[in-house]
Protein backbone atom coordinates (compact mmCIF):
# COMPACT_ATOMS: atom_id res chain seq x y z
CA UNK A 1 0.00 0.00 0.00
CA UNK A 2 1.34 3.18 -1.22
CA UNK A 3 -0.44 5.00 2.41
CA UNK A 4 1.54 3.36 4.70
CA UNK A 5 3.33 4.98 7.64
CA UNK A 6 7.08 6.56 7.98
CA UNK A 7 9.27 2.79 9.07
CA UNK A 8 12.66 2.84 8.62
CA UNK A 9 13.49 0.59 5.39
CA UNK A 10 16.26 -1.12 6.40
CA UNK A 11 14.48 -2.31 9.81
CA UNK A 12 14.30 -6.13 9.46
CA UNK A 13 10.60 -5.71 11.13
CA UNK A 14 7.70 -3.15 10.29
CA UNK A 15 5.66 -1.41 12.86
CA UNK A 16 2.70 0.48 12.60
CA UNK A 17 -0.52 1.67 14.29
CA UNK A 18 -4.11 0.73 14.46
CA UNK A 19 -5.97 3.38 13.58
CA UNK A 20 -9.73 1.86 12.90
CA UNK A 21 -8.57 0.79 9.55
CA UNK A 22 -7.16 4.09 8.85
CA UNK A 23 -3.25 3.29 9.91
CA UNK A 24 -1.52 6.24 8.92
CA UNK A 25 -4.07 8.30 6.84
CA UNK A 26 -4.31 11.03 9.38
CA UNK A 27 -1.41 13.28 9.90
CA UNK A 28 -1.49 13.36 13.86
CA UNK A 29 2.15 15.17 14.29
CA UNK A 30 0.59 18.20 16.01
CA UNK A 31 -1.33 15.89 18.66
CA UNK A 32 0.86 14.78 21.65
CA UNK A 33 0.24 12.81 24.44
CA UNK A 34 0.31 15.97 26.94
CA UNK A 35 -1.51 17.81 24.19
CA UNK A 36 -4.20 19.59 25.95
CA UNK A 37 -7.66 19.67 24.70
CA UNK A 38 -10.73 21.75 25.37
CA UNK A 39 -14.49 21.47 24.17
CA UNK A 40 -15.65 23.99 22.30
CA UNK A 41 -19.03 22.67 21.11
CA UNK A 42 -21.81 20.23 23.52
CA UNK A 43 -22.14 16.61 22.12
CA UNK A 44 -24.92 16.82 19.18
CA UNK A 45 -26.95 13.70 17.66
CA UNK A 46 -25.31 11.77 15.15
CA UNK A 47 -21.62 11.99 16.50
CA UNK A 48 -20.44 8.33 17.83
CA UNK A 49 -20.01 7.73 21.42
CA UNK A 50 -16.94 8.46 21.34
CA UNK A 51 -16.81 11.54 20.30
CA UNK A 52 -19.55 12.34 22.69
CA UNK A 53 -17.64 11.16 25.18
CA UNK A 54 -14.72 13.44 24.47
CA UNK A 55 -16.84 16.60 24.40
CA UNK A 56 -17.76 15.96 27.75
CA UNK A 57 -14.60 15.08 29.33
CA UNK A 58 -12.75 17.71 28.10
CA UNK A 59 -15.37 20.85 29.31
CA UNK A 60 -12.79 21.32 31.20
CA UNK A 61 -8.67 21.07 29.46
CA UNK A 62 -7.44 17.65 29.62
CA UNK A 63 -4.63 15.88 28.07
CA UNK A 64 -4.50 13.27 25.25
CA UNK A 65 -3.03 10.92 27.59
CA UNK A 66 -6.10 11.13 29.99
CA UNK A 67 -8.39 10.88 27.35
CA UNK A 68 -7.26 7.88 26.41
CA UNK A 69 -6.96 6.49 29.76
CA UNK A 70 -10.20 7.49 30.77
CA UNK A 71 -12.08 6.05 27.36
CA UNK A 72 -9.53 3.11 28.01
CA UNK A 73 -8.96 3.76 23.86
CA UNK A 74 -5.61 3.49 22.19
CA UNK A 75 -3.59 6.67 21.75
CA UNK A 76 -3.87 6.26 18.09
CA UNK A 77 -7.60 5.57 18.20
CA UNK A 78 -7.85 8.42 20.28
CA UNK A 79 -5.96 10.60 17.77
CA UNK A 80 -8.38 10.06 14.85
CA UNK A 81 -11.31 10.80 16.95
CA UNK A 82 -9.37 14.36 18.13
CA UNK A 83 -9.13 15.06 14.46
CA UNK A 84 -12.44 14.52 13.17
CA UNK A 85 -13.61 17.16 16.32
CA UNK A 86 -10.43 19.35 15.54
CA UNK A 87 -11.94 19.46 11.71
CA UNK A 88 -14.99 20.57 12.54
CA UNK A 89 -14.09 22.99 15.13
CA UNK A 90 -16.05 20.75 18.05
CA UNK A 91 -12.21 21.21 20.22
CA UNK A 92 -9.58 23.56 20.53
CA UNK A 93 -6.07 21.75 20.82
CA UNK A 94 -4.16 23.89 22.93
CA UNK A 95 -0.46 22.66 23.45
CA UNK A 96 2.08 23.74 20.78
CA UNK A 97 3.69 21.06 18.62
CA UNK A 98 6.38 19.01 20.70
CA UNK A 99 9.65 20.90 21.21
CA UNK A 100 12.04 19.78 18.57
CA UNK A 101 14.52 16.86 19.88
CA UNK A 102 17.54 18.97 19.48
CA UNK A 103 16.41 22.38 21.14
CA UNK A 104 16.36 22.61 24.00
CA UNK A 105 13.44 23.23 26.66
CA UNK A 106 12.46 26.90 27.43
CA UNK A 107 14.49 28.36 30.61
CA UNK A 108 10.88 29.39 31.68
CA UNK A 109 9.40 26.63 31.52
CA UNK A 110 12.21 24.78 33.60
CA UNK A 111 11.71 27.64 35.77
CA UNK A 112 8.50 27.26 36.35
CA UNK A 113 8.26 23.64 37.17
CA UNK A 114 11.52 23.62 39.62
CA UNK A 115 9.07 26.05 41.00
CA UNK A 116 6.08 23.64 41.28
CA UNK A 117 8.48 20.69 42.42
CA UNK A 118 9.61 23.13 44.92
CA UNK A 119 6.44 23.36 46.57
CA UNK A 120 5.68 19.94 46.25
CA UNK B 1 -35.49 18.16 14.80
CA UNK B 2 -36.43 14.69 13.83
CA UNK B 3 -35.14 12.07 17.05
CA UNK B 4 -33.56 9.22 15.42
CA UNK B 5 -33.80 6.08 17.19
CA UNK B 6 -30.06 5.04 17.23
CA UNK B 7 -28.86 8.60 18.07
CA UNK B 8 -26.03 7.33 20.00
CA UNK B 9 -25.80 10.88 22.27
CA UNK B 10 -29.53 10.10 23.27
CA UNK B 11 -30.65 13.69 24.72
CA UNK B 12 -27.94 15.36 24.63
CA UNK B 13 -28.67 16.05 28.24
CA UNK B 14 -25.01 17.19 29.47
CA UNK B 15 -25.90 18.73 33.59
CA UNK B 16 -26.63 15.39 35.36
CA UNK B 17 -23.93 14.65 37.71
CA UNK B 18 -23.32 11.08 36.20
CA UNK B 19 -22.32 12.72 33.63
CA UNK B 20 -19.18 14.56 35.21
CA UNK B 21 -16.53 11.76 34.45
CA UNK B 22 -13.39 14.26 35.78
CA UNK B 23 -14.92 15.63 38.89
CA UNK B 24 -12.41 17.28 41.15
CA UNK B 25 -9.39 16.36 38.48
CA UNK B 26 -10.83 19.04 36.33
CA UNK B 27 -7.74 21.18 35.01
CA UNK B 28 -8.24 25.37 35.52
CA UNK B 29 -10.17 26.50 32.23
CA UNK B 30 -6.42 28.75 31.72
CA UNK B 31 -3.96 25.48 31.70
CA UNK B 32 -2.94 25.20 27.85
CA UNK B 33 0.47 24.07 28.04
CA UNK B 34 1.28 20.65 29.06
CA UNK B 35 5.03 19.39 29.27
CA UNK B 36 6.42 15.61 30.21
CA UNK B 37 9.17 14.23 32.12
CA UNK B 38 9.71 10.31 31.61
CA UNK B 39 10.56 8.29 34.11
CA UNK B 40 12.45 5.24 32.95
CA UNK B 41 14.02 1.99 34.24
CA UNK B 42 13.60 -1.31 33.92
CA UNK B 43 10.68 -3.75 35.02
CA UNK B 44 10.13 -3.65 39.05
CA UNK B 45 12.40 -0.54 39.37
CA UNK B 46 10.00 1.30 41.18
CA UNK B 47 8.88 3.78 37.94
CA UNK B 48 5.31 3.40 38.67
CA UNK B 49 6.15 3.78 42.80
CA UNK B 50 7.85 7.26 41.79
CA UNK B 51 5.19 8.26 39.53
CA UNK B 52 2.51 7.75 42.66
CA UNK B 53 4.83 9.63 45.24
CA UNK B 54 4.29 12.91 42.96
CA UNK B 55 1.42 12.83 41.35
CA UNK B 56 -1.64 14.98 42.16
CA UNK B 57 -4.07 12.47 40.41
CA UNK B 58 -4.28 8.55 40.62
CA UNK B 59 -1.63 7.39 38.32
CA UNK B 60 -3.44 6.40 34.58
CA UNK B 61 -2.59 4.33 32.07
CA UNK B 62 -2.53 5.22 28.70
CA UNK B 63 -2.14 2.53 25.86
CA UNK B 64 -1.03 2.40 22.23
CA UNK B 65 -1.45 -0.32 19.93
CA UNK B 66 1.17 -1.76 18.16
CA UNK B 67 1.28 -4.45 14.74
CA UNK B 68 4.19 -6.21 14.27
CA UNK B 69 4.56 -7.22 10.44
CA UNK B 70 7.07 -9.45 9.46
CA UNK B 71 8.40 -8.37 6.20
CA UNK B 72 8.91 -10.71 3.55
CA UNK B 73 12.09 -11.61 1.50
CA UNK B 74 9.96 -9.45 -1.45
CA UNK B 75 7.78 -7.03 0.36
CA UNK B 76 6.24 -5.62 -2.25
CA UNK B 77 3.26 -8.05 -1.66
CA UNK B 78 3.00 -6.32 1.58
CA UNK B 79 2.64 -7.79 4.95
CA UNK B 80 2.97 -11.59 5.32
CA UNK B 81 2.58 -12.12 9.06
CA UNK B 82 0.82 -9.08 12.16
CA UNK B 83 1.05 -9.85 15.72
CA UNK B 84 -0.05 -7.11 17.79
CA UNK B 85 1.35 -5.79 20.92
CA UNK B 86 -0.26 -3.43 23.41
CA UNK B 87 2.18 -1.24 24.92
CA UNK B 88 1.24 0.32 28.12
CA UNK B 89 2.42 3.30 30.70
CA UNK B 90 1.46 4.53 33.69
CA UNK B 91 1.48 8.38 34.06
CA UNK B 92 1.03 11.04 36.77
CA UNK B 93 0.03 14.81 36.88
CA UNK B 94 1.50 18.10 38.42
CA UNK B 95 -0.03 21.09 38.00
CA UNK B 96 2.61 23.81 37.82
CA UNK B 97 0.85 27.02 37.51
CA UNK B 98 -2.55 28.14 36.27
CA UNK B 99 -1.21 27.53 32.65
CA UNK B 100 1.31 24.70 33.10
CA UNK B 101 0.39 20.97 33.65
CA UNK B 102 3.14 18.44 33.90
CA UNK B 103 2.83 14.78 33.27
CA UNK B 104 5.05 11.99 34.16
CA UNK B 105 5.27 9.06 32.74
CA UNK B 106 6.51 5.51 33.61
CA UNK B 107 7.96 3.57 30.62
CA UNK B 108 6.58 0.29 29.45
CA UNK B 109 8.41 -2.77 30.03
CA UNK B 110 9.14 -4.02 26.76
CA UNK B 111 11.85 -0.99 26.02
CA UNK B 112 12.09 -2.26 22.49
CA UNK B 113 8.60 -0.82 21.72
CA UNK B 114 9.16 2.85 22.98
CA UNK B 115 10.83 4.21 19.73
CA UNK B 116 8.06 2.79 17.77
CA UNK B 117 5.62 4.70 20.04
CA UNK B 118 5.96 7.66 18.21
CA UNK B 119 5.47 10.49 21.33
CA UNK B 120 6.96 8.50 24.00
CA UNK B 121 10.20 10.63 24.28
CA UNK B 122 9.44 12.84 21.62
CA UNK B 123 8.91 16.16 23.45
CA UNK B 124 9.97 15.12 27.22
CA UNK B 125 11.74 17.80 29.12
CA UNK B 126 14.25 15.16 29.97
CA UNK B 127 14.25 11.49 31.82
CA UNK B 128 15.30 9.91 35.36
CA UNK B 129 16.24 6.39 34.73
CA UNK B 130 15.53 4.23 38.13
CA UNK B 131 18.71 1.72 38.81
CA UNK B 132 18.46 -0.67 41.06
CA UNK B 133 21.59 -1.83 42.07
CA UNK B 134 21.47 -5.42 42.36
CA UNK B 135 20.52 -5.82 38.34
CA UNK B 136 22.15 -2.69 36.94
CA UNK B 137 23.10 -4.65 33.54
CA UNK B 138 19.44 -4.33 32.93
CA UNK B 139 19.69 -0.75 32.87
CA UNK B 140 22.31 -0.81 29.82
CA UNK B 141 19.80 -0.98 26.81
CA UNK B 142 17.71 1.96 28.33
CA UNK B 143 20.64 3.90 28.49
CA UNK B 144 22.06 3.68 25.56
CA UNK B 145 18.26 4.32 23.74
CA UNK B 146 18.34 7.82 25.92
CA UNK B 147 21.35 8.57 24.51
CA UNK B 148 20.89 7.68 21.14
CA UNK B 149 17.44 9.89 21.12
CA UNK B 150 19.42 12.36 22.23
CA UNK B 151 17.05 12.49 25.60
CA UNK B 152 18.62 14.16 28.57
CA UNK B 153 18.55 12.23 31.81
CA UNK B 154 19.88 11.23 35.16
CA UNK B 155 20.34 8.12 36.90
CA UNK B 156 18.51 7.70 40.37
CA UNK B 157 19.73 4.42 42.42
CA UNK B 158 16.36 3.05 44.23
CA UNK B 159 17.58 1.06 47.63
CA UNK B 160 16.16 -2.03 48.49
CA UNK B 161 16.46 -3.82 51.32
CA UNK B 162 18.63 -6.58 50.17
CA UNK B 163 20.98 -4.31 47.77
CA UNK B 164 24.11 -3.95 48.27
CA UNK B 165 25.62 -0.26 49.06
CA UNK B 166 27.80 1.09 46.02
CA UNK B 167 29.03 4.46 46.19
CA UNK B 168 27.54 6.80 42.92
CA UNK B 169 31.11 6.67 41.63
CA UNK B 170 30.65 3.03 41.52
CA UNK B 171 27.41 2.85 39.62
CA UNK B 172 29.06 5.71 37.38
CA UNK B 173 31.71 3.25 36.43
CA UNK B 174 29.76 -0.12 36.28
CA UNK B 175 26.98 1.99 33.93
CA UNK B 176 29.60 3.85 32.01
CA UNK B 177 27.98 7.19 32.58
CA UNK B 178 30.01 10.43 31.21
CA UNK B 179 31.09 13.19 34.08
CA UNK B 180 28.43 15.41 33.16
CA UNK B 181 25.52 13.25 33.94
CA UNK B 182 24.07 13.26 37.51
CA UNK B 183 23.43 10.77 40.08
CA UNK B 184 21.48 10.30 42.79
CA UNK B 185 20.21 8.12 45.52
CA UNK B 186 16.09 7.86 46.06
CA UNK B 187 13.83 6.06 47.77
CA UNK B 188 10.47 6.25 44.52
CA UNK B 189 8.14 5.44 47.56
CA UNK B 190 8.78 8.72 49.08
CA UNK B 191 7.40 12.07 47.61
CA UNK B 192 10.49 14.15 48.87
CA UNK B 193 13.13 11.92 47.50
CA UNK B 194 11.24 11.52 43.94
CA UNK B 195 10.44 15.19 44.37
CA UNK B 196 14.40 15.69 44.80
CA UNK B 197 15.44 13.60 42.04
CA UNK B 198 13.31 15.28 39.38
CA UNK B 199 14.59 18.73 40.98
CA UNK B 200 18.35 17.14 40.27
CA UNK B 201 16.64 16.45 36.22
CA UNK B 202 15.60 20.07 36.12
CA UNK B 203 18.63 21.45 37.51
CA UNK B 204 20.74 19.31 35.39
CA UNK B 205 18.58 20.81 32.27
CA UNK B 206 19.37 24.11 33.24
CA UNK B 207 22.79 23.57 33.41
CA UNK B 208 22.38 21.89 29.55
CA UNK B 209 20.55 24.85 28.36
CA UNK B 210 23.25 26.97 29.65
CA UNK B 211 25.75 25.30 28.42
CA UNK B 212 24.23 25.56 24.86
CA UNK B 213 24.12 29.31 25.24
CA UNK B 214 27.29 29.62 25.15
CA UNK B 215 29.54 31.14 22.25
N1 LIG C 1 12.68 -0.58 49.13
C1 LIG C 1 12.18 0.04 48.08
N2 LIG C 1 11.19 -0.54 47.38
C2 LIG C 1 10.70 0.11 46.30
C3 LIG C 1 11.18 1.36 45.89
N3 LIG C 1 10.53 1.75 44.78
C4 LIG C 1 9.65 0.79 44.50
N4 LIG C 1 9.73 -0.22 45.43
C5 LIG C 1 8.93 -1.45 45.43
O1 LIG C 1 9.32 -2.21 44.29
C6 LIG C 1 8.21 -2.85 43.68
C7 LIG C 1 8.11 -2.53 42.21
O2 LIG C 1 7.87 -1.16 42.04
P1 LIG C 1 7.09 -0.56 40.76
O3 LIG C 1 6.95 0.90 40.99
O4 LIG C 1 5.85 -1.31 40.49
O5 LIG C 1 8.12 -0.86 39.60
P2 LIG C 1 8.01 -0.56 38.02
O6 LIG C 1 7.89 -1.88 37.35
O7 LIG C 1 9.30 0.09 37.66
O8 LIG C 1 6.84 0.34 37.79
C8 LIG C 1 6.99 -2.39 44.47
O9 LIG C 1 6.66 -3.41 45.37
C9 LIG C 1 7.47 -1.16 45.22
O10 LIG C 1 6.82 -0.99 46.45
C10 LIG C 1 12.24 1.96 46.67
O11 LIG C 1 12.71 3.05 46.37
N5 LIG C 1 12.68 1.25 47.74
MG1 LIG D 1 5.18 -0.08 36.58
Amino acid sequence: MSDAPDWHEDSPERFFMITGGRAGHVEHAALGLVTLILSKAAPKPGMSLEQASVLRLCRSPLSVAEITAHLKLPFSVVTVLLMDLLSEGNVEARSPAPIPKSAMPDRDILRRVIGALQSL
Amino acid sequence: MHSKVSDPVGGGQLAGTADDPIGEDALPDTARLGVKLVVAGAFGVGKTTMVRSVSEIRPLVTEETMTQASLGVDSTAGVETKTTTTVAMDFGRITVDEEMILYLFGTPGQERFWFLWNGLFEGALGAVVLVDTRRLEESFGILEKLEESGTPFIVAINTFPDSVSYSTDEVRQALDLPPGVPIVECDARRRDSSRDALLTLMHHLQKLADASELP
